[in-house]
């Protein structure tokens, strides 16, 4: 892993010198409070028309505000990262090929191990940053809520949110060494965002046997159990196995451009 | 320090370098030379390791380019043909950036920034952002780059280019100061470059070297033969006649291209013969006013095109064969 260090530093700087990460980390935290609040309203308008149903037939309802929030917001979260992270990873190696930067780095002696975790920590460290004030959110309605919710659920839920950038971040990263275009790397992986997010909408739209099988490849569909704290050992192989993927990949694809140059 | 041997890289059917080889030894400081599309750019990225070749070897202190391209990769020091540059740093950034991925220790890393920063002159740069700096700047910190972990072979791909006549000469004298502990190839298409930095110069056409030696001996032994330079006030014909009577004038060629009217002749003569005295007494002896005579040299520039532009005629005799 020689390098790691440097170009995680390296990487890091350019993120928040560059006007990039504060417009992404700024969409992300409007969308996500916007969100969250229109949320919050609709769920406790909900929660009390319930309550006014069970009061009016004589018995006590208990409407979980808590996790209901939690899986309807992460639920959102979840489709805005897919959106979001394209944005993070489109220039990670297009833009180095371009400029010509990959030639001080291929020819430096570092692995090529070292500069694709480098570049991997660091947009998931950015993604993290991002995520951080959601966080916030979330921990004030379960602060104030009564009985108190247990913290777990919200463990579950982001331990969901990482794995599933994490994953978007290491294909992205992927897609982005196979192109020095940072165009064409950009609509590679919002293709591949898309195309997840509408593999999704089948499966949850569809019947039989076909949707049953979309379901299995749809990654929200894994992401689901996680936003209601659940964590869920299938969910954690199928993201841990394309996270690994998606760097192993990178790692080839980096290897490769020793060779493919030609 | 650096052995080349039967090196080839095509890319697909293109044969970008034809089985070079070459050796450059401890503290040399080696000039490629060669038109554009020669193969020079090539040629480095192979030895950098950027690039595999396609056959042939190439080691660096004893280590093979590609097999241990880590232990390469250790001890050199490489300015791309274009500046490998992050726009959006500072010098002192970039510098310490470079610093770190090439190994130098946390405690050396200062001292180091600073030494190449003094070197390539762009101290006072040091806190601009690289995006903002000329071109002429942007080369320099190429070259500071190049320097900063004092590598023991520094690659330069044409380390002049973009820079002020001034710098130019700086450049130079750094590439020349640098040599000795270091050992150092560069590329230029710049004769006078060659001539004034390096200790050996290889010309290389279309992939293949065409010739290889020190500057002096180059010129030496392509020479071929004395040129005289003659401007008189003469009539046309009867200048070419009369210096074509003086024995041992091979070519004679007249031009009225002097100013006010007068003729410029080139003589040529075989080697070692100097008619220069002849043409004196003739011009002069024929009532001719004589401006000028001088003896010429074959300049690099015209060896390297003598070397590097296909004679037809001598093209055809090959094929033939
Ligand atoms: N990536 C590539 N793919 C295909 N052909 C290439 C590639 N890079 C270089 N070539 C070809 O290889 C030949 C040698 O190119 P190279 O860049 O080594 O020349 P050079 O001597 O550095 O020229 P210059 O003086 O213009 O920099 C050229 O004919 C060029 O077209
Ligand atoms: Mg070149």
């Amino acid at each position: 892993m020689r390098g790691l260090y440097a170009i995680y530093r390296k990487e890091m700087t350019h993120y928040f010198v560059s006007p990039i990460a504060y417009i992404i980390a700024c969409v992300f935290l409007v969308l996500s409070g916007v969100f969250f609040n229109s949320y919050l309203v609709e769920v406790i308008k909900y929660a009390d028309e319930m309550m006014m149903q069970g009061m009016q037939m004589g018995q006590m309802t208990n409407f979980d505000v808590p996790s209901v929030m939690l899986r309807v917001f992460l639920g959102t979260i979840g489709i805005v990262i897919l959106f979001l992270t394209p944005m993070l990873t489109m220039g990670v190696y297009s833009e180095e090929r371009k400029r010509g930067t990959m030639e001080l780095l291929m020819t430096s002696p570092i692995s090529d191990a070292g500069i694709v975790l480098g570049k991997f920590l660091a947009s998931f460290t950015l993604l993290v940053i991002m995520l951080i004030p959601t966080v916030f959110y979330v921990i004030y309605i379960f602060a104030h809520s009564t009985p108190a919710a247990p913290w777990r659920l919200i463990a579950g839920g982001y331990l969901g949110v990482l794995l599933l950038g994490a994953m978007l971040l290491a294909l992205g990263s992927f897609l982005s060494s196979l192109t020095e275009n940072q165009i064409i790397s950009a609509v590679l992986i919002f293709g591949v965002s898309l195309l997840l997010w509408l593999l999704d909408i089948f499966a949850q739209s569809g019947s039989g046997s076909l949707a049953q099988s979309l379901q299995y490849a749809a990654v929200l569909q894994h992401y689901g159990p996680f936003t209601q704290g659940i964590i869920d050992t299938t969910g954690l192989v199928f993201f841990g196995t394309w996270i690994f993927f998606g760097i192993f990949l990178t790692m080839r694809s980096v290897e490769s451009m020793r060779w493919r140059r030609a | 320090m650096i052995e080349v041997q039967d090196l080839s890289k095509s890319y697909g059917e293109k044969t970008a370098v034809d089985r070079i080889s070459f050796s450059v030894n401890k503290g040399e400081i080696l000039g490629f030379l060669g038109p554009n599309g020669a193969g020079k750019t090539t040629t480095m990225r192979v030895l950098t390791g950027y690039l595999p070749a396609t056959g042939g070897t190439a080691k660096i202190a004893g280590f093979d380019v590609f097999d241990d391209s880590m232990e390469v990769r250790r001890r050199i020091g490489y300015l791309p043909e274009n500046p490998p540059l992050y726009f959006d740093m500072t010098v002192t950034e970039y510098l310490d950036f470079v610093a770190r991925i090439k190994n130098v220790p946390v405690e050396k890393r200062a001292q180091r920034i600073e030494a190449a920063m003094g070197m390539t002159k762009i101290a006072e740069q040091r806190d601009h952002l690289i995006k903002r700096l000329s071109r002429g700047f942007k080369q320099r910190v190429g070259l500071a780059q190049a320097i900063v972990h004092d590598p023991d072979v520094i690659i330069l791909d044409e380390p002049t280019v973009g820079l002020d006549p001034k710098q130019i000469i700086e450049v130079r004298h750094l590439i020349k100061s640098l040599a000795g502990n270091h050992t150092i190839i560069l590329s230029t298409h710049i004769l006078p470059e060659v001539s004034m930095t390096c200790d050996r110069v290889i010309i290389i056409n279309n992939g293949k070297i065409v010739a290889v030696d020190t500057p002096e001996n180059l010129t030496l032994q392509l020479k071929g033969g004395e040129r005289i330079r003659v401007e008189a006030q003469a009539p046309e014909q009867g200048l070419r006649d009369a210096l074509q009577k003086i024995p041992g004038a091979q070519r004679v060629s007249v031009d009225s291209m002097g100013s006010g009217g007068r003729m410029i002749a080139i003589v040529e003569a075989r080697q070692g013969q100097d008619l220069r005295s002849q043409i004196a007494a003739k011009v002069v002896g024929q009532g001719w006013p004589l401006y000028e005579l001088r003896g010429e040299n074959l300049s690099l520039e015209e060896i390297f095109l003598q070397l590097t532009t296909e004679d037809p005629a001598h093209k055809k005799s090959e094929e033939s064969k």
